[in-house]
């Protein structure tokens, strides 16, 4: 689904890694592993877009990512660092705005999945840090998009909650989804195509 | 979707009201205080006029520029924007529509009480009114760019208001002497096809530009 050819990156005059190529496949969970300020983040966003690489490129289904934007952003979903929640409205709200042909229902029985029921119209800025990190994730039960990125989704999570995540990330995967995540925490044995990606060495195994 | 964007905007300012209501209050503000510093005298109030209402809604949309992607960019909000299946130019319109809707609209609004307090006759209020219609949006626009510009910068404010205030002297300049014009009940076509001309360039190309602006300063 997502080719990476040859990227490099550089930040600061600093050679975050190069020469970086590899493919992702449908039904696959894609970690990359990395010490901090290794470039996981960085990578990341180069490959949803959001970043320009300094050399290489990055296509989706076979199509540059920079010519296909309207079709590659359909099949995508981002989380990064900061949520993109806003804290004045409520959590439905917020997910209405990402999925708007979404109904009531589902939103709510997705907010209920991720452990927030009850919290449905409470404005996110009273929820705490790992209650607001949860009603971005809530989105991945909303979601119909192939590709999944997310940097660091078990931040201020608890192991409920991790628990809740991963298994969603394999059903995602089982149904011919495919996740790439950064994490520190170390991911349980996922019953589904698992690969792992170390920077900078740039070795997949 | 672009209403979506649109309808969201409306809502998160209602939800901040704080936010909206400042620039409107520091516009009235300065119009009431003119005349205490210089005097009622009609004649001198009516001929500063012009200048006065548009200096201070020049000053008022400036203000309350910032809001436009500040906060999107801190909450991660605008990586989420760029990435919504919808080209990143029909983002910025509906959020930069929206944002006048909440700062400019509201001038407008109050423009009668401003014509009141310098007393004004209704002929110059009705011009000061077409003005204002015409150049707020066109302030939105260009404040925009400048705003995807600095966005990401840590004290971007004071480049802001140096990016975008030179670009807005062309319309600071016609809008007041369309005003003046008017207040010597000459015709103001002329300047009105001008501001008009203005609006429709800003609001065609500005999207884009911010759009650029933007994207370099999310890298």
């Amino acid at each position: 689904m997502l080719d990476v050819l040859n990227l490099a990156c550089v930040r600061d005059e600093r050679v975050l890694f190069r020469g970086l190529t590899f493919s992702l496949n449908p039904g696959e969970i894609f970690q990359i592993a990395g010490v901090n300020g290794a470039g996981k983040t960085s990578l990341l966003r180069i490959l949803c877009g959001l970043a320009t690489p300094e050399a290489g490129e990055v296509k989706w289904q076979g199509e540059i990512i920079k010519r296909a934007r309207d079709s590659f952003h359909q099949q995508l979903l981002w989380l990064g660092h900061q949520p993109g929640i806003k804290a004045v409205l409520t959590a439905d709200e917020n997910l209405r705005f990402f999925h708007a042909d979404s109904l009531l229902k589902t939103r709510w029985e997705a907010l209920a999945a991720i452990g927030l029921l009850g919290y449905e119209d409470v404005p996110v800025g009273q929820l705490s840090a790992g209650q607001q990190r949860r009603v971005a994730l809530a989105r991945l039960w909303l979601s119909a998009a192939k590709l999944w990125i997310l940097d660091e989704p078990f931040t201020a999570l608890d192991p409920a909650g991790i628990e809740k995540l991963t298994c969603r990330l394999e059903a995602h995967a089982a149904q011919g989804g495919s996740v790439l995540l950064t994490t520190h925490q170390p991911l349980r044995p996922v019953n589904c195509a698992f690969r792992k990606l170390t920077l900078p060495e740039g070795v997949v195994s | 979707m672009m209403w979506q964007v649109f309808t969201r905007e409306i809502h998160l300012a209602l939800r901040k009201g704080a936010e909206i209501v400042n620039p409107l209050w520091f516009f009235l503000i300065v119009i009431t205080l003119f005349p205490l510093g210089i005097g009622p005298e009609p004649q001198l109030l009516a001929r500063i006029a012009p200048g006065v209402v548009w200096v201070a809604a020049l000053l008022a949309a400036l203000l309350g520029m910032e809001r436009l992607f500040r906060d999107d960019w801190q909450d991660g909000s605008l990586e989420q924007l760029m990435l919504l299946p919808l080209p990143l130019p029909a983002v910025v319109l509906a959020k930069v529509t929206a944002h006048w809707v909440v700062t400019g609209l509201p001038l407008i609004v109050l423009s009668p009480l401003a014509a009141m307090l310098l007393g004004l006759d209704i002929h110059t209020w009705w011009v000061m009114a077409l003005t204002l219609t015409l150049g707020t949006p066109t302030l939105s626009f260009l404040g925009a760019v400048g705003v995807g510009l600095t966005v990401g910068l840590r004290r971007g404010g004071v480049l802001l208001s140096l990016l975008v205030l030179p670009l807005t002297i062309p319309l600071l300049i016609f809008a007041t002497a369309a005003m003046d014009a008017a207040s010597m009940a000459l015709p103001v076509e002329g300047y009105m096809a001008i501001l008009g001309a203005f609006l429709a360039a800003s609001a065609t190309l500005c999207p884009f530009a911010t759009a650029a602006a933007l994207r370099i300063s999310i890298q």
